[in-house]
C-alpha cells in the first residue's frame, strides 16, 4: 500500500509540471554540446586542401580527428554524404550585439560619447541573446569582431563567437584598441566644409591624435618605472598598445589617409592592423611594404569618389591581396552579418578568387588575430566552428544545413525562419473560417 | 547639338535611327547565348535579334540583316533588362516634407541626367528605374519611371515618356513622425495616417463633382457658372480615383497595409502597389487578392522598430500566396546587384530561377505598368537585355553588357576609369566620400534636428 502510494504521489509529481505548464506547446531545441561524426563529406580545409569522402570528429569543443576510417564509437553520426564542411566564417569587423534597431537610441550601444575612450569594453556590451545573432550564425558565420565606433579612440574591439548565454562565455580570446585615423576627406556629400577647413581640421585632429599617444606612452613608462599613478582608465586603456599587450585597429579608408598612416605607424613598436582601407587599391603597394595586415569592407559598397570606376569597391580586397598584402574582409554590419558570404563572393568574382576570398574570411583574420591555432580551418585540434553545406556557402542558392560552434550543435532556427514557417500557410487564409 | 551626335552616330554606322522616335534605337543579333526569357522558358545555344529598338526574333541560327552589328554571346546569358521599381537614383531632391499631401510635386521636374549612379545601375544590368519622391508624406508626390539611357544630358530622354504615372504613399513611423511630431500636426499615429487618407480622397470627390457640376452646366444657354479653383493637388487624388495612377505606397507593418487595402477598396481604387511591405507576409493572402503586390527587399531588417519583426523569406511567403512580388534597391548601392538580391529568394525559400528572376523583370514591369512593353525577352517588346558572363542568378556572375531600345549604354571591356558626364569646375580636389553605414551615422548625428524636419530631403537616408 504504502508503495502504491509512494507511486501514486511521484506520477502526481510528474503530471504537476504538466498540467501547471499546459499553455506551453512544442519543444525548444537549445544549442547542444556532445560527440559529433559528420560522416562521408567534402571537406574544403582551407589550409590543408579539399579532402574527398571525408569525416570529421567533434569532441569536447574541438576536432578531433580529419580522416576518412574514424570509428563513430558513441558519437552522434550525421551523414553528410554529398554535403561540404567549411570552417566557421570570421567577420573581420561589425557591430553585431552591440545594438538591437540601429533607430531607436536606446538599444544603440556601439558609439559612447566622448574623443577618447578606449577603456570603453565591446564585450561588455554584447548582448548574447540579441535576436541578430541567431539570425547571423545560420548564414555560417560562426565569429565576429565587435567593434566601437564613435571618435579618434572609440573603444576596444572584442572577438566573439556567436554562442553562448553571456560575454565571457562568447569572447573570443582577442582584444583590440579602436582608433579612427583622422581623415583628411569630407564625411559625405553633405560635408560643406572649405578645402582649406578640411586639411586645419585633419591636422589638428593628427596633433591631438599625436599628443594624447604621447601620452600614454608616459604613462606606460611612469607605470613601469614604479610611479604611483593616478587613476587614469584611458590611458591604461591605450598603454595596452605601447605594451603590445593588444594590436591596434586602425580605420583608415581614403588613399592619403592611408599614406598618413603607413607614416604615423613607421617606427612605433607597435602590433598594427589597419581596417576599412576602401581605397586600398589605390596604394596597396605602399601596404604591402609596409607589411600591414588589413581588415577590408565592406565590398558591396559604393565607390569612394564619382571619377572611381563602378568596380572599385568589389575589387579593392583582389588588388591589394595580389600585391602581398595580408587581406582579411569586413562587412561593417550589424544585423546584415549574415551577409559576409557574399561580400566574400564579390571580391572573389571581381579578381581576388574563391581560394584567396575564402582565406579572407577564414585563417587570414585568424591569422591577424593570432588565433591560428584555433580557428579558421578544418584541422584537428582546433576549435569546432564548423558549417555543413548543400555546395559552396559563398553561392547564393546553397542552403547550410548544419552549424557547430565551440562544438555546439546550432539549431537552425530564428525569429525569420520561425516567421515563415508560421506565415507561408496562414491559417485562416483569405476568409475567415 | 544632341540631334548632331546621333546624325553622326548613324553615319558611323553605330545602329541608331532617328526617324522612328526621339529617343535612339538600336539593332544588334546576339549570338549564340543561354536566353532567360524569364516568361517563355530559358533556351541554350540560342539568338536574339533586336531591331530598331525592338525584339523582332528570338530562335536558333539567325542571322543579321546587313548592317546590323554581331556579337558573339557563346557560353553566356541574356536576360531581359533589370528593373527596380524603388530608387531615388538620378533624382535631386527626394521629399517636398511641406504637407502630409503634397500629390501635386513630381519627380520628372527632378531628374539628373548627369548622375554617375545611373551608369553603375547599367553596369549592374538595370535599364529601367522607378524614380521615387521620399517618405515623408502620407501622400508623396509623382514619381518618373526611367530608362537608363545614359549619355543624354536632357532629363526627357531619361524618362519613359510611354510609362503610366505613378504615385508615392508613406505609412508608418516616416510620415508620423516628420509630420506628428515634427510639426504638430496630423498624422501622429497610424490612425492619423487613415484619416489623412480619407480625408484626402473625399475632399478629391467634391472636388470632382465641383467640376463635373460646373461642365455640365457651363455648356447651357445663359450659364453663368464660374469654375471651381483648380488645384494640381486634387486633381491628382481625383486621377487616383479614376484609376489613372498607380499608387506605390511605403509601408512595413501589417496593419497599416491591410488599412491601406480596405481604404483603396472602399473608394474602389484597384492600381495599388505596396513598397518595402518588411510584414507583407503577414497578410500576402490580403495583397494577393486585392493589390497589384509589393516590392520588397531581400533581407533589409532591423534597421528601425517598424521592421524589426521582419523575415528574408518575406518575398518567398508573398509569392508562395500568389502575389506579384519584386525586389527592390532603393539605394544606388543595392541597385547594382539587384540579381543577387533577387538570387536570395533561392536562398531563403527556394523560389525557381523563373520566380527569383521574375522578381527584378516582368514583376516590377506589372508593378509599373509597363509588362506589355518591358520585363520579358519577347518578339515585339522593347530591347532591354543585359549579357552575364555567368548565371545571373550565381553570386560569381558579372554583367557584361547592359542594352536599352537595343542600344548599348554599358560594355565592361569599354568601361574607362572616369565615366562622369560632367566635372564640377569649382570642384578642384574631388572629395573622397565614406559611404559605410557609421559614416552616415556620423553625419546624421550633427543634424538631427533637420533630419527630424526634413525627413532626409538632402541626406542620404531614405528608406
Amino acid at each position: 500500500m504504502k508503495r502504491i502510494l509512494k507511486t501514486f504521489c511521484v506520477a502526481l509529481l510528474a503530471a504537476l509540471p504538466l498540467t501547471t505548464m499546459a499553455q506551453i506547446d512544442g519543444e525548444f531545441v537549445k544549442p547542444r554540446s556532445g560527440k559529433f561524426l559528420l560522416q562521408n563529406a567534402t571537406v574544403v580545409t582551407i589550409t590543408k586542401g579539399t579532402l574527398n569522402n571525408t569525416s570529421v570528429l567533434v569532441e569536447n569543443g574541438k576536432i578531433a580527428q580529419v580522416g576518412t576510417n574514424i570509428s563513430a564509437g558513441d558519437a552522434e553520426v550525421i551523414d553528410c554524404t554529398g554535403m561540404f564542411i567549411y570552417p566557421g566564417m570570421i567577420d573581420g569587423g561589425t557591430r553585431l550585439g552591440m545594438v538591437e534597431v540601429s533607430s531607436v537610441a536606446e538599444t544603440v550601444d556601439y558609439a559612447e560619447i566622448g574623443n577618447v575612450t578606449p577603456n570603453m569594453q565591446a564585450l561588455t556590451t554584447i548582448n548574447p541573446n540579441s535576436e541578430a545573432i541567431g539570425v547571423t550564425r545560420v548564414s555560417g558565420v560562426t565569429t565576429v569582431l565587435a567593434v566601437p565606433t564613435g571618435g579618434l579612440f572609440p573603444g576596444t574591439a572584442a572577438l566573439i563567437n556567436l554562442n553562448g548565454y553571456t560575454p565571457d562565455q562568447m569572447f573570443g580570446g582577442f582584444k583590440a584598441v579602436v582608433m579612427n585615423f583622422p581623415s583628411s576627406g569630407r564625411r559625405g556629400r553633405f560635408d560643406r566644409r572649405s578645402d582649406e577647413d578640411v586639411k586645419k581640421d585633419a591636422e589638428k585632429a593628427l596633433k591631438d591624435a599625436n599628443d594624447i599617444w604621447d601620452n600614454a606612452k608616459s604613462y606606460l613608462d611612469l607605470k613601469n618605472s614604479g610611479a604611483e599613478l593616478q587613476y587614469y582608465p584611458e590611458m591604461e586603456a591605450l598603454s595596452k598598445v605601447h605594451a603590445k599587450e593588444m594590436p591596434l585597429l586602425i580605420e583608415v579608408n581614403a588613399a592619403s589617409d592611408i599614406q598618413n598612416a603607413i607614416k604615423w605607424v613607421e617606427g612605433k613598436d607597435i602590433k598594427v592592423i589597419f581596417t576599412g582601407v576602401a581605397e586600398g587599391w589605390r596604394v596597396a603597394g605602399e601596404l604591402a611594404k609596409a607589411k600591414i595586415p588589413v581588415i577590408t569592407g565592406p565590398v558591396q559598397e559604393l565607390p569612394t569618389r564619382q571619377s572611381d570606376r563602378y568596380d572599385a569597391p568589389y575589387a579593392n580586397a583582389g588588388k591589394m591581396a595580389k600585391a602581398g598584402v595580408k587581406v582579411a574582409i569586413k562587412t561593417d554590419e550589424e544585423e546584415n552579418v549574415r551577409n559576409l558570404p557574399f561580400h566574400a563572393a564579390f571580391a572573389a568574382a571581381y579578381g581576388m578568387g574563391k581560394e584567396e576570398a575564402w582565406k579572407a574570411v577564414t585563417i587570414n583574420p585568424a591569422e591577424i588575430f593570432g588565433i591560428q591555432d584555433q580557428y579558421g580551418s578544418v584541422e584537428a585540434g582546433k576549435r569546432a566552428n564548423l558549417i555543413v553545406a548543400t555546395g559552396d556557402p559563398f553561392e547564393t542558392r546553397s542552403q547550410i544545413m548544419h552549424v557547430f560552434i565551440d562544438g555546439y550543435r546550432i539549431p537552425l532556427s530564428n525569429r525569420h525562419i520561425r516567421l515563415y514557417q508560421e506565415f507561408l500557410e496562414r491559417s485562416p487564409g483569405l476568409k475567415a473560417n | 547639338m544632341k540631334k548632331l551626335t546621333y546624325i553622326l552616330a548613324a553615319f558611323l554606322g553605330l545602329g541608331m535611327n532617328i526617324t522612328s522616335a526621339q529617343t535612339p534605337k538600336g539593332s544588334v543579333l546576339i549570338k549564340n547565348a543561354t536566353v532567360l526569357t524569364v516568361t517563355k522558358g530559358s533556351y541554350e545555344n540560342t539568338d536574339v535579334l533586336v531591331q530598331d529598338g525592338i525584339i523582332k526574333q528570338v530562335g536558333k541560327n539567325l542571322s543579321a540583316p546587313s548592317g546590323v552589328q554581331t556579337i558573339d554571346a557563346t557560353g553566356k546569358y541574356v536576360m531581359p533588362g533589370i528593373i527596380d521599381a524603388h530608387s531615388h537614383v538620378a533624382l535631386d531632391v527626394v521629399n517636398e516634407g511641406s504637407a502630409p499631401i503634397t500629390s501635386e510635386v513630381r519627380m520628372k521636374d527632378m531628374v539628373n541626367p548627369y548622375e554617375i549612379g545611373i551608369y553603375r545601375a547599367l553596369a549592374g544590368g538595370v535599364t529601367v528605374s522607378h524614380a521615387m519622391h521620399g517618405s515623408a508624406n502620407v501622400i508623396g508626390g509623382q514619381n518618373a519611371t526611367l530608362k537608363h539611357r545614359w549619355g543624354s544630358t536632357d532629363p526627357a530622354d531619361i524618362i519613359m515618356q510611354d510609362a503610366p504615372r505613378t504615385i508615392k504613399f508613406a505609412l508608418g513611423e516616416n510620415p508620423t513622425r516628420v509630420h506628428g511630431r515634427g510639426n504638430g500636426i496630423q498624422p501622429r499615429t497610424r490612425m492619423g495616417v487613415e484619416a489623412v487618407i480619407r480625408n484626402g480622397f473625399n475632399e478629391a470627390i467634391q472636388y470632382k463633382k465641383a467640376w463635373e457640376s460646373y461642365n455640365s452646366s457651363k455648356t447651357q444657354k445663359g450659364s453663368t457658372a464660374t469654375p471651381p479653383a483648380y488645384s494640381e493637388r486634387l486633381q491628382t487624388l481625383a486621377d487616383i480615383l479614376d484609376g489613372k495612377i498607380i499608387i506605390h505606397c511605403h509601408s512595413y507593418r501589417a496593419d497599416e497595409i491591410y488599412m491601406l487595402i480596405n481604404v483603396a477598396r472602399d473608394f474602389g481604387i484597384k492600381k495599388l502597389v505596396f513598397q518595402h511591405t518588411n510584414e507583407g507576409f503577414k497578410v500576402a493572402p490580403e495583397i494577393a487578392e486585392y493589390t497589384m503586390g509589393a516590392s520588397v527587399f531581400a533581407d533589409w531588417w532591423a534597421y528601425k522598430f517598424e521592421v524589426y519583426y521582419s523575415t528574408a523569406f518575406n518575398a518567398a511567403i508573398l509569392q508562395r500566396n500568389g502575389a506579384i512580388t519584386s525586389i527592390n534597391s532603393d539605394s544606388a548601392e543595392l541597385i547594382r546587384h539587384l540579381y543577387h538580391e533577387a538570387a536570395k529568394t533561392q536562398r531563403y525559400g527556394g523560389l525557381t530561377d523563373d520566380e527569383a528572376l521574375a522578381m527584378i523583370t516582368i514583376n516590377p514591369a506589372k508593378q509599373l505598368g509597363i509588362d506589355d512593353k518591358v520585363g520579358s525577352i519577347e518578339v515585339g517588346k522593347q530591347a532591354d537585355l543585359v549579357i552575364f558572363d555567368h548565371h545571373p542568378l550565381s553570386v560569381y556572375t558579372v554583367p557584361q553588357m547592359t542594352f536599352v531600345d537595343g542600344v548599348k549604354y554599358f560594355d565592361i571591356k569599354e568601361d574607362q576609369d572616369d565615366q562622369r558626364q560632367f566635372v564640377s569646375a569649382t570642384e578642384m580636389v574631388e572629395p573622397v566620400y565614406l559611404f559605410s553605414k557609421v559614416n552616415e551615422h556620423k553625419c546624421m548625428q550633427d543634424m538631427d534636428s533637420f533630419f527630424e524636419a526634413f525627413e532626409g530631403a538632402f541626406l542620404e537616408e531614405k528608406h
